[in-house]
This record gives C-alpha cells, structure tokens and sequence, in this order.
C-alpha cells in the first residue's frame, strides 16, 4: 500500500522520534511512504493569526506538490499538521472562487483531489491484521492521550466520537495494552503556550499527567507531537507544579505499536524521550 | 351567453400599492363576457360582499372572478357569498393579484399589465366552469385515539362526555404515559398521580369508552367519516376477564431483576408484571423476553399461583377490525436518552441521569420512595447539578429546537431536591430561561429566590468522574465567560424531548404528515392546530410538538370538540374537486379501457373497479371508478390516464387549455 508522506516540521526537529518511529513501523506493516516533493512549511502554529490568504496559501502550495506528484492522500503524523491541511483543504473546497485565488497566490494548479489521513486513520486500516505481527505485546495499562488537534474541529475532522474518541484505544488493546478509561483523553494540553507560558503549560498538562497516573496508567500514549513534547519536555515544570514525582513516560503509538511488533527502541526513538521511556518488555 | 362579473380588490395596501387596481378593473371591463368590473379596497369585508352578491342579482351574472388574495385564505369567503346569492358557489374563481403578483413585483406598468393578464386568464376558465354539488357521505359515530396518555385520555373523556363512543388504544401493559412517572407537577407543585389516576379510572369505567391496552394499531383504510381500523391486540398471556389483579403471579417469579420501563431502568421488576400498582387495567402482562418459560420451556410458576387460572402461555396476539369516523393522535413523545453526547458521560456514570429519571426517584412511588438517593450507591446526594437544554437547541449535534418544559421542570428539580434536602446545594446551567406560561415565571423565580437554586448561565462542557464524584465544567457567561467547576454528586441532564419511537412509520401508514424531527405537522400553525392534512385524523399532545400539560390537555380536548362537531351530522359533505372517470352512454360506456394505471398512481387508494354488465348479466366491461370520499383531487390518475378518460372537476382539461389559450 502506497501513501503520500508528510513529515513537516517537527517531525524533523523536535519531534524527531515520531518519523523515526513512522518509517520504521511502515515497511513492517506493509506500508510504502512517499514524501511529497518540495515540501514547505504548513503554516501551523502563527499563518493563520498573521494572514488569512497565507494561512490558505502554505496548505494549498502542499496539496498542489502532492496532486503533481499523483497522490491521491497523504498522512500528516503531526496533527497540527493534519488539521491545518484539513481545515485549508475544507476551506478552498467550500469557496471554489477562493480556491482559483488561492491557486494564482502559489501559481500552481490545484484540483483538489488529495485527502489528509492522520496517523490513528491509517493505522485503523491495519487492525485485521496487527494481531498477528505482534510478538512483544505492549502489556502495559495506559491512558490514550487524543488532545485538540486531531478531533476538533468536529464538522471537518469528523474523528469518531469527537468527545470520546476510541480508535487509539483499539489500537493499543490490539497490542496487548489496557487502555484505561480517564478523564482528560481531548483536555487541551496548552501547547500554544509551551514557550511564552510555562507556567500556564505546567498547569495543564499538569492535570492531564495526574489524571492518566491516577487511573493507573503506566505510560501515555499520544499521536501528537505538541502532546508529547508538553507532557514529556516540560516534565519537571509539570512535577514542580503538582508538586509531585510522576515519571510516567509518553509514547507515540507508532513507538508503542513499534516495541510491539518487535521492532528495536533505538530504531523507534525511544532513547530521545526525556522522561525516560525504556518499558520493562512484558513475557511473551 | 357568459356574463362575468370581475371585482378587483386592493387588500389594503397589499396589492393597491404595486398594481393600479382602478386602471386593471378598468380594462377587464372590454374582456369579451365581462359585464361588471369594479375595484374595492377590502373586498373580504361585509360591504366588499355585498358588492359581489348585489352585482349578481341586479347584472344576472353567470360567473364571478374575485381577483384578490391567495384563494387558501378566502376562496369559501367568496363561493359563500355567491351562492347566498342564489348562484352555485362553484361558478366563483379567484385571480391571485397577491401572491402571484403585488408581493414578488415592483410597481410599475408591468406589473399591473400583469395583474389584467391573470384576470383574464380566470374569466376564461370561469366560462368553462360548470355548477358543481357537495358530495355527501354518511359518518361513523366511534373514534379512535391512538395512545393513552393524558392526551388521549382526556380526547377520549371529551368525546365520550359528549355521548359519542371512543375506542383508547395504548400501546404499553396500562394507560397513563410519562404523566403517571412524574412526581409533582409545575407550577403548583401538586401530585402528579394524585391527578392524574382519578382520569385514568374514569377512562376505564366510561360507558362510552373502550379501553384497548397492550395494541397497537396496524392497518388503516377509508376516510373521514369512514375508516376501517385494524388493531393488534398483543397477547398478555393472561385472560383479562379472568384476572382480578390480586399479584400472586408476581410474588413468585424467577426473575427480579429485570430493568424497569416505568422506574426508567433505577428500579427492577419480575416477568410478569404490573408497570406500577395504580396501572390501569391493573392486569398484569408476560414479557416474553424476560420469562423462564418462553426461554427455557420450564417453570410456569405463576400458573401455580394464580387462584382464578387466568395465566394463558397459549395466547396469541389477536387482530380487531373496528369502523370509526374519526381518529385522534395522541402517542406522545420520548426523552433524547444516548450517549450521543459523551462528554456529559451519561451511560458511563451512574449518577449522571435524564429528567424522568429523576421523576422517579423523586416520586413517592419511585424506585427509593420519594428519598433522594443516587443510583450508583444509594448515597444522598450533597450537591446536584442540572444541566438544561442537554440536546435542545444545539444544531451541531442535538436538535435545533426548544425543548419547551425542560425550563420548567429543571426548576421544579432543583425545588423538590432543596424540599427533600434543606441543606444540599442545587446549581442549574442554563441558556436563557423560557418560563412563558400562567405562573410559570413567577415558579422560576421561587426557585432561585426563597428555594437558594443557584443559577449559572452557560453550557458545561464536560463531565468526569474523579474520586467518586462527579466534576462538572462549564462557564459563566454572565461573568464574562469565567470558567466553573462544580464537584457534583449527582447531575441531572434536561435532555431533548423527541418525537416517539416508529412515528414516522405510523404517520406514513396514517397519511399524516410529519416534521423533519418526526413530529405529526398540522394542517396550519395558527388556524388549524389540531388538525393534520387528512381530513378526520386531529393531534393532541406531544405527538406534535415539546407540550407541557396544561397545553396538552387544553389541545385534547380542541380535538375532542373537533371530533364531536364532526360527529354531530349524520352526513358529511365535502369538496366537490374530486376526480372522476368520464361516463358515456352505451355502447363505449366510458373512454376508460380499464387498464387500471390510475389506480396503482392514486397515493390515497381511491381507484375502485366497477364492472358494466348488460341486461343478461354478461360482463361488458371493467372501469376505472373513482371513490369520492377517499380521492384528494390531487390529480395524479389524470396524468397518467392514457385515454384521458378522468378529470377532476373544477380542473377540466377544456378549462385548464382556455386558461393557458388566453394568455
């Protein structure tokens, strides 16, 4: 199976055990990665308060590079990734007129024929058959971790149950895991203020690290890059605050998915977290 | 030789302000056949009729165009007139100068040239028209309500107190509906049971009534005046004449813990069972489902018990066919129970519940007797949160509108919950409070002045559970969007009320026809109320829309006095614009080859077969017949008639080609 790839920014800097984690689940999956050629920026974090044509713009110029490349869809593993393309893809979709604006800005043509797939989407296509590639079951109890960015918002995201959503949960029980139910699986983690407010990130992860170790978590699994780096990096700020010793580590479900089909921690990133995340292997 | 009179009206400013009334009526006057033209501000009016009807007498008139408003709002206006006039009402036509001209066009030239067309076009189909009678057809004096709940018992005690028959279908074990679950009642704080169930034993004893529980109806045939009704009597599996309703079946059954319809599941009851002990039939029913017997083929224990051997795991569900002449709607509504909303947990948390659940743990004969205690561990519950429009007025993911009671009877919880519990605290979120009603607001206020009922203006956003309580997070608008949580121990979510389960189903197999939210619609939402598009068949209650009780029953018993006057004629007369099959003398007898499109076109099952026999009896022929009281006159079989043999009357093809001809 052959899908358009998308790695954008963090993938390739702050978060780079995520693409290290995606390419090396891939081929064991059965899953051929095509990056889209001449990629740019997506504008995630500020286009979209700065200027609404160039938070359309940087979208468009990727969809535009991946139609010319023949894709049909692409996977976004970032989710704010994923849901800029989403929400640009809707908007010029919605305004044909705006589309043709849109398509003079980046002189390139723009048919609109690329879907944008997240990381759980694609991974859900393969749950016939993840049973049988694991080998080290993930037997861990852990707290699903969805944050904002991948469910919201709902009418152009359409997540399976935007407000309790369940598709990681599968996943994670299809790999031998016991996903707990806990309270803050869509809680806002304060990503936009990672640097300008620790303060305000401590708080708010803060909440969402108690929440999942109080259910009887022993890791969090994410799918969001802004999610694992807040709840992992900001860790001390996090314990400062709550005024607690949480050393529950926070995992990509590529990573988690990865260990269990066998695949080695290094090759998965695993070495990169801060808080530590080497887990015990459970007895096959 | 026609002689038409044409009377142009100005409907105030409504049409007199776009087209230039006086110079249309002028120039109608040199329309061949037009002998009388004139124009009047309000032609509905007393005077504006006197007009018509002077007119007639003193220029011998064989026709009369009103060129007015929509003929929907005045069109029986007018053919009264007319006919008080001596001349047949049918020989009166209206021009639409309103909708069809004055209210979609500017003023100018055009627009009054196109107002003389329109009349124009009707003088000419006036010519063609041909006096036409009422048809009569005799009326059956028995109704049928459909569903027991107050708006049908109160319909059903109406009609029969007017002395006419009434048969009460109710499609659970007793009558009563959601009015029996609920604890008190708003505004007056009185039992809801106390009032109700004096209603329920007169509905059972009435000479006039039948009471049908445990039905459902399956079939419907006919039309106003009459129907044939098919009802599914389910079977009980005891014989209701044998049964005194002592309950010693139910003393010794197997199963207990069967989740309670009645109780909205808080409480648990046996597989033969009474929904609740002032049930009316107090008989009790088998749930097959539930029952030892039907599952495993052993037990029988309550056959053992009953004194009177009236338990019969034989019986079977029995088909009655009863003729009525008119039926009320009354099978009311449901709460929106789901998880469609799963950050308010309900279904995940036990102690996050609907507004009828909360009824009945209210209620003195509810699951706790009338002790507040929360359904996950009997604890009494310190702080309490109701959430109003949970799903109301919500298009993104609830429905869009008003739920209507849910105002009301939040307040009226969190009242009964600080009545119970002096000390707890009771905060309500909310929208904006819609207590429109005799007393109602003045009931709002109560609460949350001398009852301490704090209200919160917002929506909650989530609800969890954390160290065994429940965290309830909203905002508070009022204080500029500031960010509230309330530690609950129990919420109570104001759920949409929705329409009844399979009520698209049924208003399909009745002709009624039904809202996008399912909802029965009436004929018009000002001036007939009660009414559906299918003459006969009227609405009571919450079938229609969110009602509160007092609305329902004041509706009842409008259909009811709807049922009576219908039922106070021995005849029934009824539009003549109908459809009929062209009957020609022998030998064609008719154009009609008798292949019978039309029949499997007419929507209302109108078409009849007559068979044409000649003096020995032989068959000569088969036609098309075209049954009166059921046709529409929607005119479907004239479309697809090959011979062009049926024509509704009124709507001739010669009528309608001299109208398009004139133009």
């Amino acid at each position: 199976m052959k899908i358009g790839y998308y790695p954008g920014c963090s993938l390739l800097g702050s978060s780079r055990e995520f693409d290290e984690s995606v390419r090396a689940l891939a081929p064991a999956l059965g899953l051929e990665l095509v990056e889209v050629p001449d990629w740019n920026c997506c504008g995630a974090s500020s286009a979209h308060v700065l200027d609404h044509h160039l938070a359309l713009a940087l979208p468009a110029r990727i969809l535009a590079q991946a139609e010319a490349a023949g894709l049909t869809e692409i996977l976004a593993p970032c989710a704010a990734c994923y849901n800029r393309l989403s929400t640009a893809r809707d908007a010029l979709e919605k305004d044909p007129a705006l589309a043709r604006e849109i398509e003079a800005v980046i002189d390139l043509p723009l048919a609109g024929t690329v879907r944008i797939v997240n990381i759980l989407e694609v991974l859900d296509r393969f749950k016939d058959v993840l049973p049988g590639k694991i080998t080290r079951p993930f037997a861990h109890k852990v707290a699903c971790y969805y944050g904002c960015l991948l469910v919201r918002p709902p009418k152009v995201l359409k997540f399976d149950r935007a407000e309790d959503p369940q598709s990681m949960d599968r996943l994670m029980a299809a790999a031998g895991a016991e996903p707990r139910e806990w309270n803050f699986k869509t809680e806002c983690c304060g990503a936009a203020f990672s640097v300008t407010r620790t303060d305000l990130v401590a708080k708010m992860s803060g909440k969402i690290v108690d929440n999942a170790v109080k259910h009887g978590a022993e890791a969090i699994v994410v799918a969001c890059p802004m999610c694992q780096s807040n709840l992992d990096m900001r860790r001390p700020e996090i314990n400062a605050h709550l005024g607690a010793e949480h050393t529950i580590p926070v995992l990509f479900i590529t990573q988690a998915l990865g260990l269990a089909m066998g695949i080695d921690a290094n090759q998965l990133g695993l070495q990169r977290h801060m808080v530590p995340a080497v887990m015990a292997p459970a007895a096959v | 030789m026609s002689r038409i009179g044409v009377f142009t009206c100005h409907c105030g400013e409504n049409i007199g302000a776009t087209v230039d009334c006086a110079k249309v009526a002028e120039r109608t006057r040199n329309v061949p056949g037009v002998v009388h033209s004139v124009d009047y501000k309000y032609m509905c009016s007393d005077p504006g009729q006197s007009m018509i009807k002077d007119a007639i007498k003193e220029h011998g008139l064989t026709g009369v165009v009103v060129a007015a408003c929509s003929p929907r709002m005045h069109e029986p206006t007018f053919r009264s007139a007319v006919e008080e006039a001596g001349l047949n009402p049918y020989l009166c036509e209206m021009a639409n100068l309103r909708e069809h001209c004055s209210w979609v066009h500017e003023k100018n030239d055009a627009t009054t040239d196109k107002a003389a067309d329109l009349i124009r076009v009707m003088v000419e189909k006036v010519k063609h028209n041909t006096p036409l009678h009422p048809i009569r057809v005799p009326v059956t004096k028995r109704a049928l309500v459909l569903g027991g709940g107050i708006a049908g018992i109160q319909a059903a005690l109406d009609i029969a107190n007017s002395g006419h028959k009434v048969v009460l279908v109710e499609k659970s074990p007793s009558i009563g509906g959601h009015m029996s679950q609920l604890s008190e009642t708003f505004p007056t704080l009185d039992c809801s049971q106390c009032i109700l169930t004096p209603r329920m034993v007169e509905a059972a004893r009435h000479p006039n009534i039948t009471l049908m529980t445990y039905a459902e109806l399956e079939k419907l045939e006919g039309f106003i005046g009459n129907f044939k009704a098919t009802i599914r009597k389910k079977a009980r599996q005891v014989d209701e004449k044998l049964c005194t309703g002592c309950g010693m079946c139910i003393t010794k059954c197997p199963q207990k813990k069967i989740p309670d319809e009645f109780n909205e599941g808080l409480g648990k009851r046996s597989a033969i069972y009474v929904p609740f002990p002032q049930a009316v039939p107090n008989k009790p029913v088998i749930d097959k489902a539930n029952c030892t017997f039907y599952k495993s083929g052993k037990c029988k224990v309550c056959e053992k018990m009953c004194p009177t051997g009236a338990i019969r795991f034989d019986q079977q569900d029995e088909l009655v066919t009863l003729d009525v002449g008119a039926i009320v709607l009354a099978t009311g509504f449901k709460v929106m129970r789901t998880d469609k909303f799963p950050e308010y947990g309900f279904g995940k948390y036990a102690d996050v519940i609907d507004g009828l659940q909360f009824e009945r743990l209210a209620s003195a004969s509810g699951p706790t007797l009338g002790v507040m205690k929360r359904p996950s561990d009997g604890k009494e519950p310190e702080t309490v949160v109701f959430v109003a429009c949970s799903g109301s007025r919500d298009r993104a993911k609830g429905v869009p509108y008003c739920s209507k009671i849910c105002c009301m009877y939040t307040a009226k919880h969190a009242m009964l919950y600080k009545h119970k519990m002096h000390h707890g605290k009771a905060y309500v979120f909310y929208m904006d409070i819609r207590s429109g009603g005799k007393d109602y607001d003045e009931f709002v206020r109560r609460a949350i002045e001398e009852d301490d009922v704090k209200y919160i203006r917002g929506r909650v956003s989530r609800i969890y559970e954390e160290d065994g309580q429940l965290i309830v997070k909203g905002a508070d608008t009022l204080l500029g969007g500031e960010p509230v949580e309330i530690k609950a121990d129990m919420v109570v979510l104001a759920t949409a009320v929705q329409a009844q389960d399979g009520s698209e189903e049924l208003a399909q197999r009745l002709h009624v026809s039904y809202d996008p939210y399912h909802f029965f619609a009436e004929s018009h939402p000002k001036l007939k109320p009660v009414e559906t598009n299918t003459a006969g068949i009227f609405l009571a209650g919450a079938c229609q829309a969110p009602r509160d009780i007092p609305e329902t029953v004041a509706q009842a018993s409008g259909a009811a006095a709807k049922v009576a006057s219908l039922f106070s004629k021995d005849e029934l007369t009824r539009e003549p614009v109908v459809a009929v099959v062209n009957r020609l003398p022998a030998p064609t007898f008719s154009y009609c080859v008798g292949c019978f499109l039309c029949q499997s076109a007419c929507p209302y099952q109108a078409i009849e077969a007559e068979e044409i026999r000649g003096r020995d009896g032989t068959l000569i022929k088969t036609l098309a017949k075209v049954n009166a009281g059921l046709c529409q006159g929607c005119g479907t079989c004239v479309s697809t008639c090959r011979t062009k043999a049926i024509d509704i009357q009124g709507f001739s093809n010669e009528q309608i080609f001299a109208e398009l001809m004139t133009l």
